[in-house]
Order: structure tokens, then sequence, then C-alpha cells
């Protein structure tokens, strides 16, 4: 019974436990019933702070973790749903997963929540934004501390929520409505399959609760058991949809209606990589099902290729960033896939960081365009932002996988496994990567270099934005700095800290399939060589961007202008909106009126009415029996006597 | 003696209420619901929940010679039912103070009338009080809908009236054969029924029988075609009553008087009773999303929401079970707030029309907020109430059948479909000629709109405080249906 | 069977009976094809005759004097009938100036 997570026995670590998510929580409800009421400095301070308290209990709960014997352990709140033999505590699990997650969250979180501060200062519903935000927060964290899958999926409905309300945050524009109600649908439809893989899994092994669940599995199910694969499918089907994949990734691209901090924080660095989270959680399962595995890494590969060529030829600075994250989202799915889970979340790390940055950055320059987001109107923007262009070059070296930023060691981490697993698919991952370095700096040669191309009412509103939105900056390229240094390979130092901290979370897995652990150790010289192909590959890409955009300040055609028959294909996104819009929306809304006036008006009421009118009708045909003559009336009645006395008789 | 004066202080009321002249009627009628209010409250203190038996068990001779007995007693089911009714009906009657209904007396009188019939539903333990109180409870919604209703009524709820009438024979048919068979100097009592052993024939045909008037009530496909335009057509505190309250008439009886009494003919038909539930399911959800009065989405909603506790019944888990209580209560409280703030919306605007609206949330924050959290439960967002019963309903139906389940659970996504289209669309984007003048709500629609949303996160945050109150009397009932 | 009279058992019971059955049959001709209310009134007044013979032997051959009291009954009954009866012939006649039977069919539909 070792491997089961004890409770905590701790009442410090306890309450600490349960703060970290009421803070938040608390501050949710001040903003969100004083909004409008009260000042915004303090709904800001207010909105800011509860999520810093977090960050800084979650650095404690880190650091004393060590001191608590590197064990996890559960705090449960109460007792929420009890069935019979379903138990569902309101229970918070601490290990190192989620503490790692919790740091994330908060940190990156209260960063972006600085930022907010000043990027909506101007707005009149200051306060909403703020209550929304920690809201989120609230309940990501549910999500990333939660002991059981239902927990995990409350946290995971809630930020379907949050995401939904800041999406649609400006709801006065339909459009912006629109882009709302699509994600929330459409995660709905992930959150589906996630809810019948939470059945599947308390059916087979009676319990939600993650040790007893891991346990379980690890002891009863072999490699590919039918029901552990179905498990696993039905899980990852709500990963696509939260983490985006193909083919449930369409509203993330849209999800950029909402404010840019916004999509910094729930739309790249924290929300959509909670399905990497839920893999990585259910390693145990993962690891028991390679079939599942090959098909994640499948999808991940597609998603990512896919979303980076259309990132080629966007001209919205955020949907080039959104695409990008479709992208990368794809890569570390691609990583869960061949089993590396450390680098994948490695990588979610570090992207966070870096994705962060770009979009907090792209706000800046939407802020400082007077909400232009077009690139084509942009240009030489190098001048007026300093620090918002040397904070977005960070980014931009980061995520194309540049050294020592934290996008090198992360990427290059995540290739070699996929190196090793399959040379195919370490190929297409190159081109991922080779493209992503392409356009990030078409991005970045658009908006910052050549000349200024908007409008002279635009040239004159061009000013750097304040301190307390550089600052998030600087703070965020710094971190996409130093951040890769949590995981040096093993060419430069025996110690990967991220991978040892969050070795023994695998610990189930490895008991269970121990062939899947052993290691695949890479000889010093192809790890070299993988570096070296990786980094030639994006300097490649930097070459090309800068002949194209840099040299040549060649601009994107305007809207309207032909375009070759597969630019235009992939300009167009492939007409994957189109194509979902014809073969699903259309149809159940023809559904839907055709139900409506066919079947219900048409079948089923007709044939209730037809029972009312059959009657009325046989009424209407019998009353002519009633003649009024006597003299039938009579005869009626000898006969009927004379019937049953007949009857009588032969009875 | 309380389960008594439960079923009996509404009656006495009613005719009170006559007595009173002009709207002063109202507030004595709420008065008398507040009243009931306590002594709901006071049977739930002194409720013993270990217990999985009747209490308040009052066993009286009615018709005698017919063994036919005045037999009422609440057990955890009916006394969650009791208690939502008793909740609800001060609601109800307090949402309809901005309205000046004419002969306003009868009117409350009816109201009040009509409790003493649910909750002697709820409560009886004998068929033929139980079909008695079945019947006075419609009297009094027929004619609240078919006096004060919309410009369609006398149709509409004469086509409800004749239909559900029409169901209820065949319950009573059903009663009538099971009185005779049972043992000695017949008796109609509850539990003699649940002695009866009858052959899978037999039990075949009973359940087709019970199974047609309850399913008109609740109502189930096919038989829901009176439901919307009745919804409709009812004023809004009919349309409360009805949703509320009274189509929970329907899923008790199946809870109460179907499975435990005929479990050989349940396991030979359950499987089409699922499939007809789970076709209602999709089938109501998918008309509701182009639905373009809300009342009317609302009650196509409500086809899919009940079709889903339907399912749950008959799966005979102990969590489909659990889940139809759960989401009784909670779909009886949304869809009373819901159609309430329809009732406001209407009022304000003077239509039902989605298409017409636009950009209240501007005008009305504590509205949105209300209709926000409503929604939010009606669509089974976790930490709301709706969650906890589609869970365990959708987790019982799992168990029946894992494709089955998956069919059922479409319903997450088309509840996110039609509820947020309506949402937005009416809360949402500019305002214009019709929802610019909106007010935000008066102290009365706040009174019975805050105590609803709280009990949407007390049952979602808290479902165990009324789980385990039904907990023992499900474990009874499972036992009876597996004798 | 000793204490049936001598008189009475001269006549057999079965004679009774094919006679009453004949007169109750005559009457129930008589009411279904006869158009004038009075004669059919006569008719229903036979139909009643014959039931009451018939009561009147059962009860002489049976001695028991049970039949013989419902004679009573029936007869007081049909005295009463007879005046409503009547009476309502007369108001039928003074209204449409007939006592035809066909012309009696206001009552339908």
């Amino acid at each position: 019974m070792q491997e089961f997570i004890l409770p905590a026995n701790n009442s410090e670590m306890r309450l600490i436990t349960l703060l970290i998510p009421l803070l938040p929580f608390i501050g949710f409800l001040i903003n969100g019933l004083g909004n409008r009421k009260l000042p915004k400095g303090l709904a800001g301070l207010i909105g800011c702070a509860s999520v810093l308290g977090s960050f800084l209990l979650s650095l404690y709960l880190f650091f004393g973790f060590e001191g608590y014997g590197n064990r996890p352990y559960t705090t449960q709140i109460f007792d929420w749903i009890n069935v019979a033999n379903l138990q569902i505590p309101f229970a918070f699990q601490i290990d190192q997963l989620s503490l790692v997650m919790l740091l994330l969250v908060t940190g990156v979180g209260s960063v972006i929540h600085i930022y907010s501060a000043g990027y909506m200062s101007h707005d009149e519903n200051f306060g909403k934004f703020f209550s929304f935000l920690n809201l989120f927060v609230f309940s990501m964290l549910l999500l990333v501390m939660g002991a059981n899958y239902v927990m995990m999926f409350v946290g995971w409905e809630g930020v379907g929520l949050c995401s939904y309300l800041l999406i649609g945050f400006w709801n006065k524009v339909t459009p912006y409505n629109n882009a709302a109600k699509k994600a929330f649908i459409i995660n709905r439809i992930g959150d589906l399959g996630f809810l019948l893989g939470i059945f599947l899994i308390f059916i087979t092994y009676g319990s939600v609760s993650y040790g007893e669940v891991f346990n379980q599995a690890s002891q009863l199910n072999q490699v590919n058991d039918g029901v552990v694969i179905a498990i696993t499918l039905l899980l990852f089907v709500g990963a696509m949809g939260k983490s985006a994949q193909l083919p449930l990734y369409t509203w993330l691209p849209d999800a950029m209606a909402g404010p840019t901090p916004v999509s910094a924080l729930i739309h790249a660095a924290t929300m959509v990589t909670a399905g990497i989270y839920m893999v990585i959680r259910s390693n145990v399962l993962y690891t028991l099902a390679p079939d599942t595995l090959e098909f994640v890494a499948i999808i991940g590969l597609a998603t990512a290729l896919f979303a980076a060529t259309i990132g080629l030829f966007q001209n919205d600075i955020k949907k080039v960033l959104a695409y990008s994250t479709v992208s990368q989202l794809g890569y570390m799915f691609l990583a869960l896939g061949v089993m590396a889970y450390s680098s994948s979340l490695f990588h979610v790390l570090t992207h966070a960081f870096f994705k962060a940055l770009l979009f907090l950055g792209a706000g800046s320059v939407i802020h400082a365009m007077s909400g232009e987001q077009d690139l084509r109107r942009m240009g030489g923007l190098k001048k007026v932002l300093p620090i918002t262009f040397l904070t977005f070059l960070i980014g931009t070296l980061a995520i194309s996988g540049i050294p020592p930023f934290a996008g090198f060691f992360s990427k290059d981490e995540l290739l070699a496994h996929v190196f090793v697993h399959s040379k195919v698919m370490w190929a297409f991952g190159l081109l991922t990567s080779f493209m992503t370095a392409f356009y990030m700096f078409r991005l970045l040669y658009l908006a910052f270099f050549g000349e200024f191309r908007g409008t002279e009412e635009q040239r004159k509103h061009l000013h750097e934005s304040p301190a307390v939105m550089t600052i998030p900056l600087i703070i965020l390229a710094i971190l996409s700095t130093i951040g890769g240094f949590m995981g040096l390979p093993a060419v430069f130092s025996q110690n990967h800290m991220l991978g040892n901290f969050l070795s023994p979370i695998y610990e189930l897995a490895r008991r269970a399939v121990p062939s899947a652990f052993e290691a695949h150790h890479l000889s010093h010289e192809t790890e070299y060589m993988l570096m070296a192909v990786s980094v030639a590959v994006a300097v490649v890409a930097i070459i090309l961007a800068y002949m194209i955009y840099g040299k040549k300040k060649s601009i994107p055609a305007e809207e309207g202008a032909t375009l070759s028959p597969l630019h235009k294909l992939v300009y167009n996104k492939y007409y994957v909106d189109e194509l979902y819009d014809a073969i699903i929306v259309k149809p159940v809304m023809a559904m839907s009126t055709g139900l409506h006036r066919f079947v219900e008006k048409g079948l089923i009421d007709p044939i209730v009415n037809g029972f009312g009118k059959a009657t009325l009708g046989g009424g209407r045909t019998l009353r002519f029996v009633q003649s009024g003559a006597t003299g039938s009336y009579i005869l009626m009645m000898v006969l009927g006597i004379a019937l049953i006395l007949l009857l009588n008789f032969i009875i | 003696m309380l389960t008594a004066l439960l079923i009996l202080w509404p009656a006495v009321a009613a005719l009170l209420v006559l007595l009173v002249k002009g709207q002063g009627a109202k507030k004595v009628a709420f008065g008398a619901a507040l009243v009931e209010l306590l002594l709901g409250i006071y049977a739930w203190i002194g409720f013993n929940p270990a217990d999985s038996s009747a209490q308040y068990l009052i066993n009286l001779p009615w018709i005698a010679s017919a063994g036919i007995v005045f037999k009422v007693g609440m057990d955890g089911i009916s006394l969650l039912l009791m208690l939502l009714t008793v909740f609800l009906l001060p609601l109800i009657i307090l949402s309809t103070f901005r309205h000046n209904y004419e002969r306003p007396s009868s009117f409350y009188a009816l109201i009040l009338f009509m409790q003493t019939g649910l909750i002697g539903v709820f409560t009886a333990l004998d068929a033929f009080l139980f079909y008695f109180f079945w019947e006075v409870a419609l009297i009094p919604i027929y004619f609240i809908a078919g006096l004060w209703g919309g410009e369609n009524r006398i149709r509409v709820t004469f086509k409800f009236f004749l239909y559900t009438v029409f169901g209820s024979l065949f319950m009573l048919a059903a009663f009538v054969y099971l009185y005779f068979q049972t043992p000695g100097t017949h008796t109609s009592e509850l539990s003699a029924f649940y002695q009866l052993v009858l052959d899978a024939g037999t039990q075949s045909w009973l359940f087709w029988f019970l199974f047609i008037a309850f399913a008109i009530k609740m109502p189930v496909f096919p038989f829901h075609t009176w439901q919307p335009d009745t919804y409709a057509e009812a004023p809004a505190a009919g349309t409360m009553l009805l949703s509320g309250i009274m189509l929970k008439m329907g899923i008790y009886g199946v809870l109460r008087w179907l499975l435990p009494v005929v479990p050989l003919g349940v396991s030979q038909w359950s499987t089409v009773a699922i499939v007809l539930a789970i076709i209602g399911i999709v089938y109501g959800a998918i008309i509701a999303i182009r639905q373009h009065d809300m009342k009317r989405l609302i009650a196509f909603s409500s086809i899919s929401h009940v079709g889903l506790i339907a399912a749950g019944l008959f799966t005979l888990t102990e969590q489909g079970l659990q889940g139809v209580m759960v989401q009784m209560l909670s779909h009886g409280i949304n869809v009373v707030g819901l159609f309430f703030i329809i009732d406001i919306i209407q009022q304000r605007t003077g239509t039902r029309e989605i298409a017409a609206m636009g950009g209240i949330t501007q005008k009305a924050p504590f509205l949105t907020v209300c209709f926000m959290v409503l929604m939010l439960g009606a669509v089974a967002l976790p930490l709301t109430n709706g969650f906890v019963g589609e869970f365990l309903l959708l987790m019982g139906v799992y168990q029946y059948n894992a494709w089955m389940g998956a069919v059922a659970g479409l319903t997450i996504i088309l509840g996110a479909v039609y509820m947020l289209r309506m949402f937005q669309r009416v809360m949402f984007g500019e305002t214009n000629h019709i929802t610019d003048v909106f007010t935000d709500l008066t102290f009365t629609e706040k009174a019975v709109l805050v105590p609803l949303v709280i009990m949407v996160f007390w049952i979602g945050l808290n479902p165990n405080t009324f789980l385990n109150i039904s907990e023992p009397a499900i474990g009874q009932l499972l036992n009876v249906i597996n004798r | 069977m000793n204490e049936i009279p001598e008189v009475i058992r001269t006549i057999p019971l079965n004679y009774y009976l094919f006679f009453s059955t004949m007169l109750f049959c005559i009457g129930v001709t008589g009411v279904l094809v006869r158009r004038n209310a009075i004669i059919i009134f006569m008719c229903i007044e036979l139909m009643l005759n014959s039931v009451n013979l018939l009561l009147t032997a059962f009860s002489a051959y049976r001695s028991d004097p049970h039949g013989q009291i419902f004679v009573f009954f029936i007869m007081a009954v049909a005295a009463a009938e007879v005046a409503v009866g009547l009476a309502i012939i007369v108001m039928i006649y003074r209204n449409l100036r007939t006592t035809d039977i066909h012309f009696l069919n206001k009552l339908k539909w």
C-alpha cells in the first residue's frame, strides 16, 4: 500500500493548500460584486495581489516539499459527491507535477495580471475583467491541484467558462461573442470525451482518485488492454478540445478576439496546456497504452505541421501567434506520444514564458497602434517601441530555437526523443521547426523593421507602453532567456533539474511497464549532431525570412489580390472552418428546423391530434344512430335483449 | 400528523384566500405558502435520514369496505420532492407580484389548491389515493392555464388536459387490475402491490399501461407534444408550476409506482424506454437550437433534460437513481428561474422573440448574473446543481450501456449550443429600441431569484445534503426491485 | 306436490308457459309494429299481464305466495304508469294532433 498517496498530516500545509485556490476566488468575488463600484486602482490591486499571494504560497509549498520528505500528499476539504461506491471528495493533491504547474499558473498568471492592469486601464469594466481573470486562475488551480479526475474536470470546465467569458469580454461585438461561443462549444465536444473517460475509469477501477486508479492500473492491466486504450483515447479527446489539436483546434485562432492579456494567459501559457498536464498526470494509463501514444504522436505531429503552414501566411499579428501556439502544442503532444513526458512539460514551461512574452509584446504593439492588428499596416516600430522590440526579439529567438534561449533546450530535448522513436517524425518535426522560425521572423521583420505603413493618425499615437506593461515583458524576457537552464541536455550536464524533480511521478508507470522506461542514451556525437541540425535549420529559416521580408521588404498581398491556388488555400486556413460549417453546423441547424417542422409538427403532433380528430369524427358519424324514431329504439332494445338472452343461452 | 397537515393546510389556505377580495389575495397566499414552507422545513428537521421507510406515517380508513385507506407518509424520496414543492411555491407566488391578474383570489386559491394535490401525490401510499391526488393536481393547473393564459389557451389547455387524463386512465386500469390481484379482501396499499407476484407477461402490459401515464406527464418522447404549446400559452406562474413541480409527478410515479411494482416488465422493456428517453434528449435539444420564442426554447430544453432523467430512471443503478433525485431538484430550480427571467424580459420588452432583443446585459447586470448562473446550471457546469445530476445520470446510463451513455452525453454539447445561442442573442450585442429602456431587477424580483441562485450553488457544492436524505430510500427501492 | 289443489293441477304448467309466452310475443310485436301510441301502450300492458299470469301460475304450483305479492306490485306500478303514460300521450296529442310515434322524432342527433 506504499504507493497510496497519504493525506497531509500537517495542518499548516493543509491551510496553505486550501488558500492557494481560495485567494483568487476571493479576488473574483470582491471584484465581481464590486465591479464599477470599486476604484480601478483597488480592483487591480486586489486582482494582482490575490494571484501574487497564491504564487508566494506555491513557492512556499515548493520549497517546503523537500522538507516534507518529497512525498506527495492530499488535502481533503469536504466530501463532495457520495453515491454508493462512488466517492468523490473535494480534495487537492500536491506532488511534483502539480507543484510545477502551480508555479507556472500563478507565476505567469501574476505577471500577466500586472500587465493587464496597464493594458485594460481604459476599460469601463475593469473590475469585471479582473474578476474573470481571478476566476480563471482559481479554476486552473482546481484543475492542476485536484486529487481526482472529477476535480480535474471541474477545473477543466471552469477554465472553459472563463475562456468563454473573456473571449467575449467585449460583448457588444457580435463576432467576439460568436468566437466565445465557438470556443465553449468545441471545448464541450472534448469535455464529453473526457467525461466518458471518467465514467470508464470509474467502472474499471471503482474509483476516480488518482492514487487509487493508478495503483490499480499498474497492477491489473496488461500493456495495450482494450479498456486502457479506450480510457486513454477518451481522455485524449478531451485534451484535443482543450489543447486545440486536430480536428478540434479551430476555436483557438478565433479566441484571439479576447483582450490580449487573455490570449497570453489562457490561450497560450496555461489553459491550453491543460491537455498536456492531463496526459502527464495519467502517465500510468498512457504508458500502458502504447497504441494510444502512437495516435497521440501522430495527431500532435500533424497539428504541429498543419498549424505551422497556416501560420506562414497570416497577416494578423495575433493570428500568427495563435497558429504558432497550436503548432507548439502539437509539438508537446508529439513529445507525449514518444513518452517524453518530462520533455513535454519542459516545453510547456518554456513555451509559457516565451509565448506569453510574445503575446504581451504583441499586445504592446496593438496598444501602440491604437488597436490595429494587421501586419501590413505596421513596420518600423523598432525605434518607437525599443523595449517591446527587444523583448519581442528575445521571444522570437526563443521560439525559433536559437541557443541559449529557453526554447532551444526544450525543443532540442523534445526532438532528440522523437529522433529515438522515429526518424520520419523527427524529420517532420524539423520541418515544423523550420517553418516556425520562418514565420516568426517574418512577423518580426514586418512589424519592427522597414517603413511605417499605417495611417498618419496611428503614427501620431505611437508610443512605448507604460512601465506596468513593460516590466512584465522584461520579466518574461529574462525567463525566456534563462528558463532553459532548468533542463540542460546530457552533453552539458548530468543534472537535468526538471527531469530529476519530476522523475518520481512516473514511478508507478515504470513499475508497470519497465521496458518502456529503459533509457535510450544517445551518444554524445548524435546529440551534438541533432543540436547542430536544428540550429542550422532555424538559422536558414531566419536568413530566408530576412531575404524576403528584411532585405527585399516585400509586403504580404492585400485582401482581394489574386494568389496562387496553393497560397490561397493556405491563406484561407485550408477552408477548415468552412468545411466544419458545411458538414456539421449547417446540417445540425437544418435538422433543428426540419425536425421541428416535419417530425414535430408534421408527424408526432398530427398523430396525437389525430386521436382527438378521430374521436370527434366518430361522434359526428355515430350520432346519426340517434334517429329520434321511437320505433327504432324499441327495435334496438328488443334485439339487444334477445342477443343477451341468446348469448346467455350459448355461453 | 405532519404529513396530513402538509397536505391539508394549502387546501384550507386556498379557501381562506377565496374570501379575500382584490389584490390582497396574493399576500395572503404568499403568507400561507411561507407557513407551508416552515412546516416542510420542520418535517425535514425531524426527519431521520438513516431510516429507509416512510416516516410521519398516517393510516386512516377511507373507503374501508373496499380496503382503500388514506395512507400517507414520507421516506427520503417523498421528503425531497415535498421540500422542492414547498420551496418553489412561495417563490412562484412571489414571482406573480408584478402582475395584477383578474380575479386574483381564484388565481391564488388555485395555486394553493394545486399544492395540496402535489404534496398528496408525493406522499400517498395507497394506489387510489395516489390517483385521487394525481387528478386533484391537474384541475387547478387546467384552470390556471385556461383562464389566465395566452391567446390559444383554450385549445392548448384542452389538449393538455385530455392528453394527461387519457394517460392516467391507463394508470387507473393498471391499478384496478393490481388491486384485484391482492390476496384476501383486496387492498390498494402500495406495500401490498410490492408483494405481488405476477408473471412476466402480465407485468409486460402493466408496464406499458403505467409507463404511458407517467411518460405523458414527464413528458418523454414521443408523448411530449402537449408540452411546448402549454408552456408557451400558460401564464408564467402556470408554466413554472408545470415545469418546476408537476412534471416531477411523472418521474416520481415511475420511481414509486412503476419500477418496484413491475420489475419484470421493467427488465423486459427498459431498453426501449431508455432508447425513447435518449431520442428525446437529442431530439429536444436539436429542436431547441432554432426556436425563436424563449419560452418554447426552454420548453424543448426541458424535454431534453427530462429525457436524461427518464433514461437514468430505467438504468436501475444507484448512481442513476440518485442522479434522478438530484436532477429533479436541480431541474425544478433552474427551469423555474429561467421561466421567471423570461417573464421579466417579456414584461419589460413586450416580447419573447429572441431576435428582437440584445444588449440587455448593459442595462441589467444583476439580471445578467442571475440568468448566467441559472443557465450554467442548466448546461451542467461543474459546481452548479446541474452538473451533479447530469454526472450521476450519465454515469448511470453509461453503466447500463456505454454507447447509450455516449449518445445521451450529447446533451452536454447541444445544451451548450442552444443555451449560449439564446443567451448571446438576448443579453449580448448592442441594445436596440426595445431593450434601450430595460431596467434592472426590482426588490421582489431579486427576492425570487436570489434563493434560486443560492440553491444552484448549494446543490452544486454540497449535493450530499440531499443525496443523504434519499440514499436509504433509493437503496430500499432497489432492494424491492431486485426482490 | 300433494299440497297443490286438484283444480289447478288439471291444467299442466306448460300450458301456462306457452300461453304467457305467446301473450308476451304478441305484446312485443305490437310495440314494434304499431304506430299509434295508445295501442303501443296497450301492448305494453299485455306484456306486463303475461308476466303477471306467469308469476301467478308458478306461485300456485309451488304454493309460494311471493309470486302473487309481486303481481300486486306490478299491477300497482302499471296503474301508476298508465296514469303518467296516458297523461303524456294526451299532451302529445294536444301538441301534435296525432298520437303516431313516427312524428315523435324531435329528439335526434
